[in-house]
Order: structure tokens, then C-alpha cells, then sequence
């Protein structure tokens, strides 16, 4: 599609080693359209973070990106050269990580950050910028933020400070804001209130999200659509409705059956045997294979790409492939 | 009730967190406390899964560590199966210290690197002098099948294992005493969604066929509503309401646990309008008098702000809160 806002063509990362190269994101193709939410979910490992910090640029050496494109409005943004990706990143791409303590620095005051990062991307007086940061904070949600402004991060409580981070990656009025784990490390109640912010605030602008998230409740409730990564590869991908309610992909389909959940009777969850292969030993053919209770002989081969099922969802396995599902059929003949 | 294997009643804990001498005579202040826990009772019966939940700082991890005596208690008692474990100590301690055991949060700090999965699984059988020789050669092939690894598994060192290995191995280690009761302090906040299953599959199977009894200690509702019989709710380390497993999410009685449900999110897509959640925890140094989850409640009164609420008996267990006083019986 050409009017999506970024679109990331056959990713690849890699991490060079002593003893080959690790694979850690492998041909992963998505497109996030302008104002919409993406939730991206996986197990630990799966490459969610990194597919993160490979659209922004902040791949930490010796990981680099090894094939494939970004583009952001159809500009290319894999190839630039570090001062012009600093550009981008802040003004056009911002970022909320995990942990707002570490995102934050503990030696400057709340006003000294955000205003230099206000006045790094738009060239605006110092007085225009502090009154420009009062208003945002107060936005976020935090009180009396006119005399807030000026404490040290130490002075927040855990939800405070990520509103504060978020409103440091909103200041520059970005159009992405790649959100990597926003409220793991916050509490249940608070949570919620974190997550509808970043919703609201977004919808307000008109920026896209990316929410990177182990937590597919948190998906569910915030989310567009998901693509749903295993093993550095995208299984499935669609609207999130769908994915949640009718997921096509056996390992989307096992992910959400081992969530207990605040309505449903289950005396057993779902289990997936075993565990996710480590990135030295991603099987041949389906990454899923070892896991799966529908694997027939194709998915030992071949590596399923994501196929087209309509509606905009793509889901990668050889279940849906007319030519698989026949030869899966002649298997149990 | 006489069936009820752990009785805990008016359990505090307070920590010390006053500056040092030098600081509070030069600054004139006074030794500062911090209640972690505060006048929590509560019993678990024989068999069955009582849940601790609450979010951080709600005291439900020192909660475990003085069930299990890794803590004292400042005041209160904790009775286990008749026999007061508060100021016990010796022979008889050590006695009751086999039939309860613990699994921790983070199995990667819970088993020691430097030693065999072999050996840390042995190690209650040689401390409580169990068993001798090749049994517990046996016995450590056994638990290890038990809890789905392989009897060969006991040669290895726990870095060879994943995370949820390495949770198996804890609760071999913690089944190798053959306890009667088992403190799970987060035992899946660690692990992935589906390695997460199947430590929870693992769990209610063993208490299926062991008869275990378990206090399970989460931050996650919806694991807790999966695992337990019985939930407590805790809130700044008081308990505030009590209730039946699955009927604290039907019918929550207490302000802090409807507001809670309503927090959490959920799979369900059910496109219920989430009521705003006002507010955060107080610090635990100075909590606010009278009820303390006050200043965030919908329904607080006058009174919530003097005077510390009793326990009432709701339709569902108990709990502690002036606004269900007042409503007709």
C-alpha cells in the first residue's frame, strides 16, 4: 500500500557472532497506517523490541539490519547516515520504552528535559518552549504541573514518570510513536490509566502507535490490529478482533487459549509443549513446527510465507495454503 | 474451624526506616516505621488455593516470608495445623519447617548456578534427613519426572535450563520434602504467557494428586481467578476484602476491588466502558488515617477519614469497608 505511514519490507537483523550469524528478525513485512495502533505481541526473544529499535535506528551494534527496507511516507529510513536519522528520531518517531526511570535523566529537572528536547527540533525561545512543556504535562495528566515541572525525575512516583516519557516523545509532535512496553513496570490500576492516555493523546494528534507488548489484554484494549511475531517471524497478522477471536495461526491459536482470563471456565489452559527454539536453532521449514499439533510434512520443508486471507489479514502457515491443506488431507488418507 | 491448616490473625509487620542516630538528632526527627503489613487475619483451609493479589507495596510478599519464617512478625500469630509457629523455635520449628515449603518469583535467582539440579533438589531430603544413599538418587529421578523433566536432567547445571525449566526444578525441590503446604510468591510473573500455562497446569495437578494446600501470591487477577478457591484482596497491607474465588469478580463487594476489575485488560473485547482509575497507592510511611484507600474511593464518607474500618461478613466472604456497613443486611 502506498498511503501507509511506515512500512517495514522483509526486515531482516542480524547479530554477527563467534559462531555464525544469529538471525533475530527474519522477513518480517508490516505497514502501520497513519493515526492507526499496532499492537505488536511475542513470547520473550520473539524480536518485538528489536523490531522496535530497528525502525527507530537504535540497533545496538553488532546487530544490523541485513536486508530489507524501512520507509517512512515512502522515504527510506534503513540507509540514513546518523545525523539525519537523529533528525527523524524525536521529531518524526517517538519513543516510550519500558522503564521510565532508565528513560529518564535522574540529573536534570523535568523542565530542563523536556524543553531542550522541544527546542532540539523547533526553533522556538526558551520562555515559548517552558510554556509549551507546562502545557503538555499538564495534558498527560499531572497535577499542578506549572510547579512540577521544575522536580527532578526522583520526585515521581513510577505512573508520573511515564507520563512525563510520554510526553517528552509527544513534545516534538511526532507522527509514529513506537511505544515499547509502556506499563510493564507499572501497576494494574495505573496501567489502565497509562494505556488510555497513550490512546487518547494519539487520536488527539493524529499519530500512529506501535505498541509493542507481551500482554495481550493490553492489545485487546488498545490495539487496531496485532502482528503477532514467533521466532523473529511474523505468524499472523490482522485486526485485532479477529486475531483475538478467530485466531487462523496454531500458535496465535495456543497463545490465547493459555490465557486465563476474568470470564471464562477453564478447568486447564492451553498448553504449547515446550518452548520457543533458541535463535542458534530455529528448525527447518515453520519455525512453529516442533510445537505444533497440526504440523504435517510441508511445514518440516518449507518455510510458510504469510498468506493472504482477506480483510487485510495475513496469516503464515501452510494450513491455509490450498496446496497444503490438499496434501494434508492425503496425509491422513 | 478445625479444618483449617493456616490460621493467621492480626498479623503486622513494621520496618525500620528511620535515618541513622547521627541524622535524627541533627535533624530532629522522629524514628520513622513503615507498616508493610497491618492487622491482617485470615485462615486457609486443608486443600484448597488461597490467593493473595494487591499491586506493589501491598505487602503480599512479606505476607509469605513470615508464613514461611523468613521474617518475624511484629505482632500477630500464625498458627500452622494447631501449632503456633510465632516464637517457636528448635526441634519443634524445624518439624513443622518440612511440611511447608516456598517457590519464589524469579527462577533464575532462586537456584543456586554452582550446584547440580540434582543436588538442589536433594538438599531438603539431607536437611530434614529424609532419606539416605541411592533413595535419593531415586527420589530426585522421581520428582524430577514428576514435575515433566527427565531423571537425566539431574546431571545438569540450572543455567542449561529455560525459564520454565528452571520453575520446574523449584517446585521439585520445593515437593522434595513432601510438604503439605506451598507458599507461590509469583511463581509465573517471570515467565511467558504460554510457559506460564503450563507451570499453572503442573501446579493444579500436583495439588489433584498430592492433596497440597497452596497460598498463591499474584499481581495477575485473571491467574488468580484461574488458580484460586478463595482470594484475599490487599491493599497498603491491609486486607480488604475476602471473598469466594470466582464470585469476587461477579459480585465485588469492596470499592478497591471493583476498581481493580475494572483496571484490568481484558481478552474478553466485551467494549465495556472502563471507569477511570483516579489516583495511586499512597506512600506506605504515611499512609492516610482512617480507611487508607480513602482518598481514592468513590463512596468514601466523613468517617472513612477518622476512623479505620471493621470487618463485615458480605454475601461473598468479608471484607473491611463503612460503605458496606451502612447498606441494609
Amino acid at each position: 500500500m502506498t498511503d501507509a505511514l511506515l512500512s517495514v519490507r522483509n526486515l531482516r537483523v542480524e547479530f554477527p557472532t563467534r559462531r555464525g550469524i544469529l538471525t533475530a528478525i527474519d522477513d518480517v513485512s508490516f505497514d502501520i497506517m497513519p493515526g492507526e495502533v499496532l499492537g505488536v505481541v511475542g513470547e520473550s526473544g520473539a524480536g518485538k523490541s528489536l523490531t522496535g529499535a530497528a525502525i527507530i535506528g537504535l540497533l545496538e551494534p553488532p546487530g544490523r539490519i541485513a536486508a530489507g527496507e524501512i520507509l517512512l511516507k515512502g522515504q527510506r529510513i534503513d540507509n540514513l547516515d546518523a545525523e539525519a536519522m537523529r533528525r527523524i528520531r524525536g521529531k518524526r518517531i517517538g519513543m516510550v520504552f519500558q522503564d521510565p526511570l532508565t528513560s529518564l535523566n535522574p540529573l536534570y529537572t523535568v523542565a530542563q528535559q523536556l524543553i531542550e528536547t522541544i527546542r532540539t527540533h523547533a526553533d522556538i525561545s526558551e520562555a515559548e518552549a517552558r510554556s509549551r512543556a507546562v502545557a503538555l504535562l499538564d495534558r498527560v495528566g499531572i497535577p499542578a504541573a506549572a510547579r512540577r515541572i521544575d522536580d527532578y525525575p526522583h520526585h515521581f512516583s513510577g505512573g508520573m514518570r511515564q507520563r512525563v516519557v510520554i510526553a517528552l516523545a509527544l513534545c516534538a509532535e511526532p507522527e509514529l510513536v513506537i511505544a515499547d512496553e509502556p506499563t510493564t513496570a507499572l501497576d494494574v490500576s495505573v496501567q489502565s490509566q497509562i494505556i488510555d492516555l497513550i490512546k487518547e493523546i494519539c487520536a488527539e494528534r493524529g499519530a500512529a502507535v506501535m505498541l509493542i507488548t507481551h500482554d495481550m489484554g493490553v492489545i485487546a484494549e488498545t490495539a487496531d490490529r496485532v502482528a503477532v511475531l514467533y521466532a523473529g517471524r511474523l505468524a499472523e497478522i490482522g485486526p485485532v478482533r479477529e486475531v483475538i477471536t478467530a485466531a487462523e495461526h496454531p500458535y496465535t491459536a495456543g497463545l490465547m487459549g493459555s490465557i486465563p482470563t476474568l470470564t471464562q471456565d477453564n478447568a486447564r489452559l492451553v498448553q504449547i509443549p515446550g518452548a520457543m527454539p533458541r535463535l542458534n536453532a530455529i528448525p527447518q521449514g515453520c519455525a512453529f513446527n516442533p510445537r505444533c499439533d497440526r504440523a504435517f510434512d510441508r511445514c518440516f520443508k518449507d518455510r510458510p510465507d504469510p498468506l493472504d486471507r482477506g480483510n487485510g489479514r495475513k496469516v503464515a502457515c501452510w494450513l491455509f495454503d490450498e496446496v497444503g491443506a490438499a496434501a494434508k488431507e492425503k496425509a491422513n488418507v | 474451624m478445625s479444618d483449617a491448616l493456616l490460621k493467621i490473625e492480626h498479623l503486622t509487620r513494621y520496618f525500620d526506616v528511620s535515618k541513622p542516630w547521627l541524622n535524627r538528632v541533627l535533624e530532629r526527627e522522629e524514628k520513622q516505621f513503615l507498616t508493610a503489613v497491618a492487622d491482617v487475619s485470615f485462615e486457609i483451609k486443608r486443600g484448597e488455593t488461597f490467593a493473595l493479589v494487591g499491586e506493589s507495596g501491598s505487602g503480599k510478599s512479606t505476607i509469605a516470608k513470615m508464613v514461611v519464617g523468613l521474617l518475624g512478625a511484629s505482632e500477630g500469630t500464625i498458627d500452622f495445623d494447631g501449632h503456633r509457629m510465632t516464637g517457636t523455635a528448635g526441634a519443634e520449628m524445624r518439624e513443622l519447617r518440612r511440611r511447608f515449603q516456598m517457590i519464589f518469583q524469579d527462577p533464575f535467582a532462586s537456584l543456586n548456578p554452582r550446584w547440580r539440579v540434582g543436588d538442589i533438589i536433594a538438599e531438603p531430603i539431607h536437611t530434614f534427613g529424609l532419606m539416605k544413599g541411592a533413595d535419593v538418587t531415586n527420589r530426585v529421578g522421581e520428582l524430577l519426572d514428576t514435575v515433566g523433566l527427565s531423571a537425566k536432567d539431574a546431571e545438569k547445571f540450572p543455567h542449561e535450563f529455560s525459564g520454565g525449566q528452571r520453575q520446574r526444578i523449584a517446585i521439585a525441590r520445593a515437593l522434595s520434602s513432601k510438604p503439605e503446604f506451598i507458599v507461590c510468591d509469583e511463581p509465573t510473573s517471570a515467565l511467558d504467557v504460554s510457559v506460564q500455562a503450563q507451570i499453572l497446569n503442573l501446579m493444579k495437578d500436583l495439588q489433584d494428586e498430592m492433596g497440597l494446600t497452596y497460598l498463591f501470591i499474584s499481581h495477575d487477577l485473571s491467574v488468580v481467578r484461574h488458580m484460586a478457591n478463595r482470594i484475599g484482596v490487599l491493599y497498603l497491607g491491609r486486607l480488604v476484602e475476602v471473598a469466594d474465588g470466582k464470585r469476587l469478580f461477579s459480585e465485588p463487594q469492596h470499592p478497591y476491588t471493583r476498581m481493580l476489575l475494572d483496571a484490568v485488560p481484558d481478552l474478553a473485547l466485551s467494549g465495556r466502558r472502563r471507569k477511570p482509575v483516579e489516583g495511586e497507592i499512597p506512600n506506605p510511611i504515611n499512609p492516610p488515617p482512617g480507611c487508607a484507600f480513602h482518598p481514592r474511593c468513590p463512596l468514601a464518607m466523613p468517617r472513612c477519614k477518622v476512623e479505620a474500618p471493621h470487618r463485615v461478613d458480605t454475601a461473598t466472604g468479608y471484607a473491611a469497608c463503612f460503605a458496606l456497613e451502612t447498606q441494609p443486611a
